[in-house]
């Protein structure tokens, strides 16, 4: 312990801090959500003061995956190959009841969360969830994001 | 032209191939023959006091759950038509058993309907003779069974990747 | 002199080592920032021309037809909320009134003007939407940021009306959930002006702009036969030059009574969609002044005789049988008392106790009242129509959104179908884009506004 350990505690909270305030999204919307996911990136409730304004639409270039709207059962391999695709490291959000456990759609067409195929950090319900809802979620996750701890 | 005035003058044109007429609610309805169908929805489209251009949707209903249709023909494959130049609507029918589902296709008068009967084939199973492609319109390929039919319960999922409940 | 090069493609079998060229597939979808929603567009290139495009759809299909089969009718309209899910009110008040002409109900007039009002301020919602996002996509963000800023303005109006301000809920069979608030006139006016601004703004960027011309001018055009051979409706057909508009073709609720114009265009092509859709936007907020001008039922602004009691200790005293005289009280209602206000309640839904339930104070504080609500939403009594069908189409933001309801005289309807206003320019989209270039495909498709909701069901 002692000076080595000190240094570094302090580099993973500079590294987190940083990280944390440029989350670059892909915002993987398909449905309702979508909309609600639009009116929070735009100028009345604004994410682009979290540094989460540049969504990246590839997912190589992207961190944090934003599911937006519920994912059936069709576009289920198609998200998972998404994020497959991207690169260390990377947070899922679960945007919406629909992609956090199915919604209401409990039906034959619809993935009963999304959790169910890829791991999720963040579930922010709502049908669809108010934008301050989704602030409240984008800042947990940047909490999340903050306190991971780095390997040198 | 008046609804009653159109459906006499399908009778009138074609006699016993028009099973069934009724009105309901300002809907007028007709039931045809499967072996009349096309010859039916050409002169609809062609014959200029009828002039039907649009064919605005094209789907089917699945009747074995219906009280009191339960023994008869399984499958109604339901046409709407409007006429933008007289403004009028119409609705024809068709009934298919669940064995013998093959209804002639539409697709050469509106071709519209090549993705309408892909949805019927879809959700029903009803084929159509003559489609140029009959696949699947919104399940996935490797889905099995056709979702609409009301034999088909509502939960069981068969997912491509993933738990099935 | 420019000379074309001839590449060898070593992709698969047949490409040898002989001079030629190779079409070049490319998948555009489903995750794709163009498209709105997922939709998989399979192109076939030579170059940068689109030579074959193979359009598959269903990757939103959430199973909205069964689903509707599942509960009673009112179950069905969060489901058809989520249809098009950009104007969620039209599609509550389509279905509604397709449930209302199986019943063989009319609604209250004060009812038709509220729907008019609310599903014509949905549809200044879409466009703002379509056009926003369509112009973002060709490099114009900041279009994109104002036209959300304008509909944020007007979900403030439908969140005071409905509670909510995407997915609503807002229709009943047989009326609406709640009146319209105090001071909507009002708000309606403020909103209206800081959208009119907008549009001006969006006007001054966009209309004359040489690149948006140049990109949108002679691009997805698609001829007016083949347009109404497709049975595309909506916007698409009038900028096509077809003056086809359900409002004024057969016109339901209070349009009959209303003035307002029909924009048309007559190329058929993306920039004749966009003036179309713009000028909807301002014959929408024509429509919506004068309902607000001409609603029945006195001012919006609801007056109430008599002091406000707690509904709170009116439910009790209800519960506890002590009823008499609790129907003259009035009340005014919690949020934890849905619904309307008695004099409220009967200016909005249609006075038919098979369908409609009662007030709250009439639920509570009277025992026929009880029976009333008790018949409605027991499992297997309900909202029962006759046996039969009917096919209702009114006019969507993207054209004629029909739906066909079958009813087999029990509580739960038998068959619901949407006619999806947004499924026939999607299955004309290859022939609008095949020929066009691959960078003209995202403009095209930006302009037939498909919602993945509505498309898929």
């Amino acid at each position: 312990m002692g000076l080595g350990a000190f240094f570094t505690s302090k580099l993973d909270e500079a590294i987190g801090w940083a990280r944390k305030y440029s989350i670059f999204q892909y915002p993987f919307v398909t449905a309702c959500c979508g909309m609600e996911y639009m009116a929070t990136a735009c100028s009345h409730y604004d994410i682009d003061r979290f540094g989460a304004g540049l969504p990246r639409f590839s997912p190589r270039q992207a961190d944090v995956l934003f599911v937006v709207g519920t994912i059936s059962h069709k576009m289920a391999p198609v998200l998972k190959r998404v994020y497959d695709q991207m690169t260390e490291p990377k947070w899922v959000v679960a945007f919406g009841v629909c992609t956090c456990t199915g919604g209401f759609y409990n039906n034959y067409a619809t993935v009963q969360g999304i959790d169910t195929i890829i791991p999720v950090d963040v579930y922010i319900p709502g049908c669809p969830p108010r934008p301050e809802s989704v602030i409240d979620g984008l800042m947990k996750l940047q909490d999340r994001i903050a306190a991971q701890a780095q390997r040198y | 032209m008046d609804g009653a005035a159109m459906l006499a003058e399908l009778r009138a044109r074609f006699g016993s191939d028009v099973v069934e007429t009724h009105e309901h609610r300002g809907d007028h309805t007709a039931v045809v023959t499967r072996e009349a169908l096309r010859r039916v929805l050409a002169w609809c489209r062609d014959e200029p006091s009828l002039a039907f251009e649009m064919l605005t949707d094209l789907t089917a209903v699945d009747y074995v759950k219906y009280p009191g249709r339960q023994d008869g023909p399984r499958f109604e494959v339901v046409y709407h038509l409007y006429s933008l130049t007289h403004n009028h609507r119409l609705r024809l029918k068709v009934r298919v058993d669940e064995d013998d589902a093959l209804v002639p296709t539409a697709v050469d008068l509106w071709p519209i309907a090549d993705w309408f009967e892909r949805e019927v084939w879809d959700m029903f199973g009803v084929r159509f003779a003559g489609h140029p492609d009959l696949r699947r319109l919104l399940m996935y390929e490797e889905f099995v069974g056709h979702p609409l039919r009301k034999d088909y319960p509502i939960d069981r999922r068969q997912p491509l990747i993933g738990p099935a409940s | 002199m420019a000379q074309t090069t001839q590449r060898e493609f070593m992709l698969g079998e047949g490409s040898g080592t002989g001079s030629g060229s190779q079409n070049l597939r490319v998948g555009v979808g489903p995750a794709h920032p163009a498209m709105h929603g997922i939709i998989r567009i399979t192109t076939e290139l030579d170059g940068e021309v689109i030579v074959k495009a193979d359009v598959e759809i269903g990757y939103l299909h959430r199973a909205f037809e069964k689903d509707c089969e599942e509960g009673g009718y009112n179950n069905a309209i969060p489901f058809t909320d989520r249809l098009n899910y950009v104007s969620p009110l039209i599609n509550n008040f389509g279905y509604c009134a397709a449930v209302e002409k199986l019943l063989g109900i009319g609604v209250t007039e004060r009812c038709k003007y509220i729907r008019v009002i609310m599903s014509e301020i949905s549809r200044i919602c879409d466009h703002l939407t379509c056009i926003g996002a369509s112009a973002m996509e060709l490099g114009a963000f900041t279009v994109f940021l104002y036209m959300i800023k304008a509909r944020e303005f007007l979900w403030e109006l439908v969140e005071d009306v409905t509670g909510a301000r995407l997915t609503i809920s807002y229709g009943r069979v047989g009326g609406v959930k709640a009146d319209l608030p105090d001071g909507f006139a009002e708000r309606t006016a403020k909103a209206f002006k800081e959208t009119r601004e907008v549009l001006d703004e969006v006007h001054r960027l966009l209309t004359g702009n040489r690149i948006f011309m140049d990109r949108m001018i002679g691009v997805g055009a698609l001829s007016r036969e083949e347009t109404i051979a497709y049975a595309i409706t909506g916007p698409l057909l009038r900028a096509a030059g077809v003056p086809y508009d359900v409002r004024r073709a057969q016109p339901y609720d209070v349009y009959d009574r209303l003035e307002f114009e029909i924009p048309t265009q007559k190329d058929g092509d993306n920039y004749s969609r966009y003036l179309v859709r713009m000028a909807e936007m301002e014959q929408s907020m024509r429509i919506v002044e004068q309902a607000l001008a001409m609603v029945p039922g006195g001012p919006i602004n609801v007056d109430f005789e008599g002091r406000p009691v707690d509904p709170a200790w009116y439910v009790d005293r209800g519960k506890q049988g002590k009823t008499e005289g609790l129907l003259l009280v009035p009340i005014t209602l919690s949020p934890n008392l849905l619904g309307s206000e008695r004099p409220a309640h009967e200016r909005i839904n249609a006075h038919d106790k098979r369908v409609v339930l009662p007030p709250k104070e009439t639920t509570y504080g009277s025992i026929e009242g009880l029976m009333n609500h008790f018949m409605l939403i027991m499992e297997g009594n309900g909202i029962r129509p006759p046996r039969g069908e009917a096919y209702v189409a009114v006019e969507g933001a993207n054209g004629e959104l029909g739906f066909y309801v079958v009813s087999d005289g029990t509580d739960r309807p038998y068959r619901v179908r949407c006619r999806p206003p947004c499924l026939p320019p999607m299955a004309a989209l290859h022939r609008m884009i095949e020929g066009q270039m691959v960078a003209d495909l995202i403009p095209t498709f930006g302009s037939v506004n498909m919602i993945g909701g509505e498309l898929d069901r």
